[in-house]
């Protein structure tokens, strides 16, 4: 930290643990606490809608090297409540910036606390899971603190994409193929992939009914990342039910969740998630292995209920709309990353294909979701 | 696809002596390799050329041939071993280049040798410039413009077009570390520095191109495995932008000012690159220049092969690139391999970090008077080291205090005149610009004089006037684990870091019940303390874990086997100051610290631990000083009735001057405490030592000058020897090549001496045994004798490991620091079970210089160390030895031509005789006056040949237009630039071997005669042992 004063503050989880550091801001931050790898993007990941409701972790130690532009927002606004970090740098004069890192979280109302050992903090999540944290100035009681962390509602059953979307459908012209999406809190770089391609985009609150996607006629029906908990946005499932095998869906991310969820198949919390940017993910199909950008919390179980997949090649499974076939498997802990359902003409990865942060090894799948829409 | 089982036998190829640009990260990556291979169930063909590498112990491969890496020898293993396949991506530039070479002359073809981890193909696509450039516009990628040329008037016809500009870049083809190029910002220097480069360039082609310079400066490490899967390693930013060579840079990774969206981009063209040149397997690296300005990319050039870089982020993230590399060369893919610290996740992912590492480069100028020290696109640092710190200002503060710099820098008490000095890269400008921020100068000013990226210069200013930030958090341990603490590792790799509080235990070690042993490493490389010294340290880890202890290695030097985190049980990588070794002594609690075996380095802490109560293993420490100190040293010797050369010692100029005409002139002066010979000169009358005091050095009753009596012609007699305090017994006796006077780091040596009696080598012994057990010695010990006149002079005492232990024990079979390590931990001499010394066969150690780096240096011998590296010659007799010794040195004697004699009237007679052989030989002699009328005056036909400054054709024509095969040329005193000066610069501009010594010659004319009727036969160290 450079400039920008700040005060002793603590962060403060659900199982009493605490780590101290010098808050920036008031502070009283509730919020998942998490932990990031990507040793850059910070400015992405922090105006992730799917980031909603979190406090993120840097692991990398030193955040806002290169202060914050336009072009590295992927949402209108800030969606993470909080930052942790070892060392945070203000630096607006860096060559593409056009503010400073902590005047940004500060005009954003993020709370930001720096000087924690956060490789302790990130060691103790890995170990116990993302639960519940608070942030607080020193002034506030830790027993205090740990009430409000306590009282304050957990990730799990939690409905967090219906409040990220937009209330109104939002129009994007183009002269290729209509894509119509349930807009769960969409990142700004997956919209620019696919108007990248020439696409015409409607992005429709997550509420949406089916009769709003289908009087649209799309070639494709696109599933968004987003917040929260799968399994408590029935809703949105239901009205994927209605759209699956009618239209050619595609989903990344929560979309892919709620596909899977639409199509039988069950969603389960991840210890500690996955988030960053170096997780290898192998296509079954091709064998080619691409380093992914992630970030979700929750992931889907194979038919029998399990959470890892031990074989190496395209399993194919049984659902009411034809065969699922497992189409990418994540190789740091072998959990679902991918399904194809051919019949169906719809296709779903967890990860982050477009990137924005992360490698691009994976952006060409927006060409193989685009051949569903021919 | 799996391990592949159609090969049974790997020829691995190391990168021979070390040379600036070529160093001990190839031991580190060659020794991976080593075990990798032998792990997996190949006979690995080692062929290393250098005695002081891990990789050459014997146990590392099934065949080791310390043999020149020159392709005769090299082909006359394969024909012996007929490997299957050759493995030449992990031995620097020399092995890919060798591999050129057997391919290229059919010899791989011919004997069924296929050669892994590269292809010609891809090796030709990256490495030659034209096809570099052809390929990278092919797959569209940028690159600076650039035109390949191959004399001097191409580039000022290509200036004269258009078709360059300047300023401009000039970079031989095939050469390691830049060597031969530099930068041209005028028509003339172009001109110079073009054929500068030509001469440089094996292919006499060198690369013209435009400069970036002034653009941030970025790499990236990649592997790429056989199924096309690619991953990137670790990325890593230069601080100095481009226009200095990447080895001497200070760099940090991984990368700290760009975006995600510029990295990515980074990424993506790396990809692209790789693929295009088309390395099958392994590691590589790419190079970039981004302009700050407007983010624009350009490629500066690739390596398909482990280098330098990839040795430090290795290091740097903890996922070992050449363990890997070798794994892929033989069939593997990355996602069959376990990321060797989690266990649990494949290797096909990209590390991660959670830490800033720091790496600086250290320089020897102060070994060279005369060299120009401006840094540029050559490399001329002879080390570096690394520092790993949980924030920019900590691995920085730690980065600068790792350096164990010789001297204080000289900063400019005007503000102007600092900036104007910072303009120019050199190797100290990092510590004028820390000093100009604590002084005031504001980030812009120094951001405009140095066109550092900002982002540096902040951190710089705020660690300059505020310190690293820490405050007084508390010192905790974190380990180096691929991924962030993502997942579980045990990885016993850790660095200190100063963190804040909270509820939990931050600190990572599990000490275990175990006792351990601390081992103090070397530190940086540098002349006078280089890998040899690693080698003993790795040898006492190895030797400590046999004992059933735990070896705690504590070490910066991020070449080194020694920071390998396999070669210890915990290695803390750390810088060596006497408050980060107490801080981990105090978590660890050994039995003892060894610090005899990493040179002066720890030696320096030893009074500092004792002092804390830190228990020091081996010699104690008062044995080290009392032989230090001239005064008690001298008492010792005269109670053992040991002779030495007349000495004294003085406390100023004044006293120096003094103390002198009762020693006599010759004298030899130096400080006390030094290694490698640092400052020290030969006096031979009262106005040299005048010389000398104005020059060097500052006498003070702290650092007392050292004054010895300096016996002329004598042999000098290098020894190792092991001791118990109550037995002793040598290890190894070596006998100078040249005359005492040429530090006995630079002069080839030969074991078993060719010309000591047995009555001397008796006296030797007694004299040896009798100085180590009345110092007490427990280890190591060498001494350095003289034998002038048939007397025995003792020089000087070492208790502990010398340069010369590693050369010792390829020599003779017997790992002498393996045994001295067990002598610390309680074992006895008679317990060794030392095998009889093995007299079949002879070998010589060479000194390789790097003269040929520093433009503007004298390139003479003397008793200032200035050697980088050596090599080992064996053979059935010294002159066989001595010639393969030359030859692995570089510096291949000829077998025909002309041979330049130039010598001093007192080597005038042996010149003549000298003269003689050569002719016999049919050579043609050519001399300088004096010396010809000597030559002529016995018979030999010689041509004479002006002096310089006497008309053209001149000795220095001679030598320019290469119409001479062999110079022989002995100094008459340094000094002003003389006539020997611009000859021996001459030899090496031409990379015509010079020989400044009337033995060196002498044993060079042997050599080529031996040479001549050799049988060319090779011989492994494991059956030259064998008995």
């Amino acid at each position: 930290m450079s400039s920008r004063e700040g005060k002793p503050g603590f962060l403060i989880l659900e199982d009493g643990n605490f780590f101290e550091g010098t808050l920036l801001g008031d502070g009283g931050t509730l919020g998942e606490v998490v932990f990031n790898t990507a040793m850059t993007g910070y400015q992405e990941a922090v105006t992730d809608p799917s980031y909603a409701g979190q406090i993120i972790t840097f692991t990398y130690p030193m955040v806002g090297n290169y202060g914050v532009s336009a072009e590295a927002m992927e949402s209108g606004r800030a969606h993470a409540v909080g930052v942790v970090m070892r060392e945070a740098v203000d630096r607006a004069d860096a060559a593409d910036a056009e503010m400073g890192w902590l005047e940004w979280l500060e005009q954003h109302g993020v709370s930001a606390l720096t000087g924690v050992n956060t490789r302790v903090l990130v060691r103790h999540v890995r170990e116990f899971g993302a639960m519940r944290g608070g942030i607080f100035p020193s002034e506030v009681e830790r027993e205090e603190a740990l009430e409000v962390v306590r009282s304050s509602p957990g990730m799990e059953g939690r409905d967090l994409a219906s409040s990220v979307g937009p209330a109104e459908p939002i129009e994007l012209e183009g002269d290729g193929a209509h894509v119509v999406a349930l807009d769960t809190g969409i990142k700004s770089s997956i919209v620019s992939q696919l108007a990248d391609r020439g696409c015409r985009l409607s992005l429709l609150p997550p509420g949406s009914p089916a009769s709003a996607v289908v009087e649209r006629d799309p070639d494709l029906v696109f599933l968004a990342n987003g917040p929260g908990d799968p399994a408590a946005v029935e809703q949105v499932v239901g009205t994927v039910r209605d759209l699956v095998g009618k239209f050619p869906v595609v989903g990344i991310c929560l979309g892919h969740q709620l596909l899977c969820r639409a199509v039988g198949l069950e969603t389960f919390k991840l210890r500690y998630g996955h988030r960053g940017s170096n997780h290898p993910v192998k296509d079954l199909e091709t064998g080619v292995i691409e380093i992914t950008s992630q970030n979700h919390g929750f992931a889907v179980c194979a038919p029998d209920g399990s959470r890892t997949i031990d074989e190496d090649r395209p399993v194919s499974w049984d659902t009411a709309y034809g065969p699922a076939v497992l189409s990418h498997v994540n190789l740091y802990d072998r959990t679902i990353e991918g399904l194809r359902l051919p019949e169906a003409r719809a296709m779903t990865v967890q990860h982050h294909p477009e990137a924005g942060p992360g490698p691009h090894d994976a952006r060409h799948l927006f060409d193989r979701f685009l051949e569903l829409a021919a | 696809m799996p391990r592949r089982d159609d090969l049974k036998k790997i020829l691995l190829v190391g990168s021979g002596p070390i040379v600036i640009g070529q160093a001990a990260e190839f031991d580190y990556s060659g020794a991976q390799a080593c075990k990798v291979l032998l792990e997996e169930g190949y006979e690995v063909i080692l062929v290393n050329s250098n005695p002081a590498t891990i990789m050459t112990d014997p146990e590392f491969a099934t065949r080791t041939y310390v043999e020149p890496l020159v392709p005769a020898s090299v082909r006359a293993i394969i024909e012996k071993e007929r490997p299957d396949a050759m493995l030449p991506t992990l031995g620097g530039q020399t092995a890919l280049n060798l591999a050129m070479d057997l391919t290229d002359d059919g010899t791989l073809e011919e004997f069924g040798v296929e050669l892994i981890g590269a292809n010609r193909e891809a090796i030709m696509r990256a490495e030659d410039r034209e096809l570099f450039r052809q390929t990278m516009a092919d797959a569209d990628i940028r690159i600076p413009w650039s035109i390949t040329v191959e004399s001097p008037a191409a580039a000022l016809e290509a200036l004269d077009a258009g078709e360059a500009s300047l300023p401009a870049i000039v970079r031989p083809g095939f050469t390691m570390g830049g060597q031969g190029g530099g930068i041209a910002h005028t028509r003339e220097e172009l001109e110079e520095v073009v054929a500068k480069g030509i001469a440089a360039s094996p292919i006499g082609q060198v690369l013209v191109e435009e400069s970036v310079i002034g653009w941030g400066e970025f790499e990236l490490e990649l592997m790429r495995d056989r199924n096309d899967n690619v991953v990137v390693i670790c990325s890593i930013e230069n601080l100095d932008p481009m226009g200095v060579h990447t080895g001497d840079s200070i760099t940090i990774a991984p990368s700290q000012s760009l975006t995600d969206e510029i990295y990515q981009k980074l990424r993506d063209v790396a990809l692209r690159v790789i693929r295009a040149v088309g390395v099958e397997t392994g590691g590589s690296n790419v190079q970039f220049a981004v302009d700050p300005e407007t983010g624009e990319i350009a490629v500066i050039e690739m390596n398909p092969r482990v280098s330098r870089s990839s040795a430090l982020a290795s290091k740097a993230t903890g996922f070992p690139i050449a363990k890997m590399a070798a794994k892929l060369a033989v069939g593997y893919a990355l996602e069959e391999i376990p990321n060797d610290i989690t266990r649990a996740t494949p290797a096909s992912f990209e590390p991660t970090i959670d830490y800033v590492v720091t790496k600086i480069p250290r320089f020897a100028f102060e070994k060279f008077p005369g060299a120009d020290q401006t840094l540029s696109t050559y490399m001329q640092s002879v080390g570096e080291i690394m520092a790993i710190g949980r924030t920019f200002r900590q691995s920085f503060a730690k980065g600068l205090e790792s350096r164990e710099l010789d001297r204080e820098v000289e900063v400019p008490g005007d503000d102007s005149v600092l900036l104007e000095q910072v303009e120019t890269p050199t190797a100290d400008r990092i510590d004028l610009v820390m000093a100009g921020f604590a002084r005031g100068i504001t980030v812009d000013e120094m951001a405009s004089r140095t066109e550092i990226n900002p982002w540096f210069l902040n951190e710089l200013r705020e660690l300059a006037l505020e310190g690293d930030g820490a405050g007084d958090a508390e010192r905790i341990y974190a380990s180096v684990d691929t991924c962030a603490a993502e997942f579980e590792a045990k990885t016993p790799y850790f660095y200190s870091s100063r963190e804040a509080g909270g509820s939990l235990p931050a600190d990572e070690i599990d000490r275990g019940e175990r006792e351990s042993v601390v081992i103090l490493g070397a530190g940086p490389n540098r002349i006078g303390q280089g890998i040899e010294f690693d080698y003993c340290c790795v040898h006492a880890a190895m030797t400590v874990r046999e004992a059933g202890l735990d070896a705690v290695m504590v070490n910066c030097n991020p070449e080194t086997v020694s920071t390998d985190y396999d070669t210890s049980n915990r290695l803390y990588f750390e810088p060596l100051s006497l408050e980060h070794v107490l801080s981990v002594c105090e978590r660890e609690s050994p039995v003892g610290v060894i610090v005899q075996f990493g040179g002066q380095t720890p030696l320096k802490l030893a009074e500092g631990l004792l002092e804390n109560g830190v228990p020091i293993l081996g010699t104690p420490y008062e044995a080290i000083e009392r032989a230090e100190d001239r005064g008690k040293f001298g008492e010792l010797t005269a109670r053992l009735g040991i002779r030495h050369p007349a000495y004294g010692s003085a406390m100023s100029a004044d006293e120096a001057i003094e103390v002198a005409g009762e020693v006599g002139f010759p004298l030899l002066v130096r400080p006390s405490f030094v290694l490698g010979g640092r400052a020290m000169e030969i006096c031979y009358s009262r106005e040299d030592l005048v010389r000398y005091l104005e020059l060097n050095v500052k006498a003070s009753p702290e650092h007392p000058l050292l004054i010895d009596r300096f016996l002329e012609n004598a042999i000098e007699v290098d020894v190792d020897a092991l001791s118990d305090g109550e037995a002793t017994r040598l290890g190894g006796v070596m006998q100078h090549v040249e005359e005492a006077g040429v530090h006995s780091g630079d002069s080839a040596c030969v074991l078993p001496p060719m010309s000591i009696g047995e009555e001397m080598m008796g006296e030797i012994e007694a004299a040896t045994a009798a100085i180590a057990e009345e110092l007490g010695v427990i280890g190591l010990i060498n001494i350095q004798y003289a034998i002038a006149d048939g007397e025995l002079f003792v020089i000087e005492a070492n208790p502990r490991a010398s340069r010369t232990v590693p050369f010792v024990s390829k020599a003779t079979g017997v790992p002498l620091a393996k045994l001295a390590t067990r002598l610390m931990l309680g074992g006895r001499v008679d317990e060794l079970d030392l095998p009889a010394p093995n007299g079949g066969h002879v070998s010589v150690k060479e000194a390789v210089l790097p003269f040929s780096r520093f433009s503007g240096a004298d390139s003479l011998l003397g008793p200032e160390m200035k050697s980088t590296g050596e090599v080992i010659g064996i053979g059935p007799d010294f002159p066989t030895a001595f010639g393969k010794a030359q030859k692995a040195a570089g510096a291949g004697l000829p077998s025909e031509g002309t041979v330049f004699i130039s010598v001093t009237d007192t080597d005038k007679p042996a010149a003549t005789q000298l003269a003689a052989r050569f002719h016999d030989l049919g050579f043609d002699v050519v001399a300088t006056e004096g010396t010809a009328k000597a030559i002529s005056g016995m018979g030999i036909p010689v041509e004479t040949i002006r002096k310089l400054g006497a008309g053209s054709p001149n000795v220095v024509d001679l030598i320019e237009e290469e119409r001479c095969a062999l110079v022989i040329n002995t100094p008459t005193g340094s000094g002003a630039r003389t006539d020997g000066y611009e000859i021996r610069s001459a030899s090496i501009r031409r990379g015509i071997p010079c020989v400044t010594t009337m033995t060196g010659a002498s044993a060079a004319v042997r050599a080529i005669s031996a040479e001549r009727e050799g049988s060319g036969e090779v011989c492994s160290l494991q059956e030259l042992h064998a008995a």
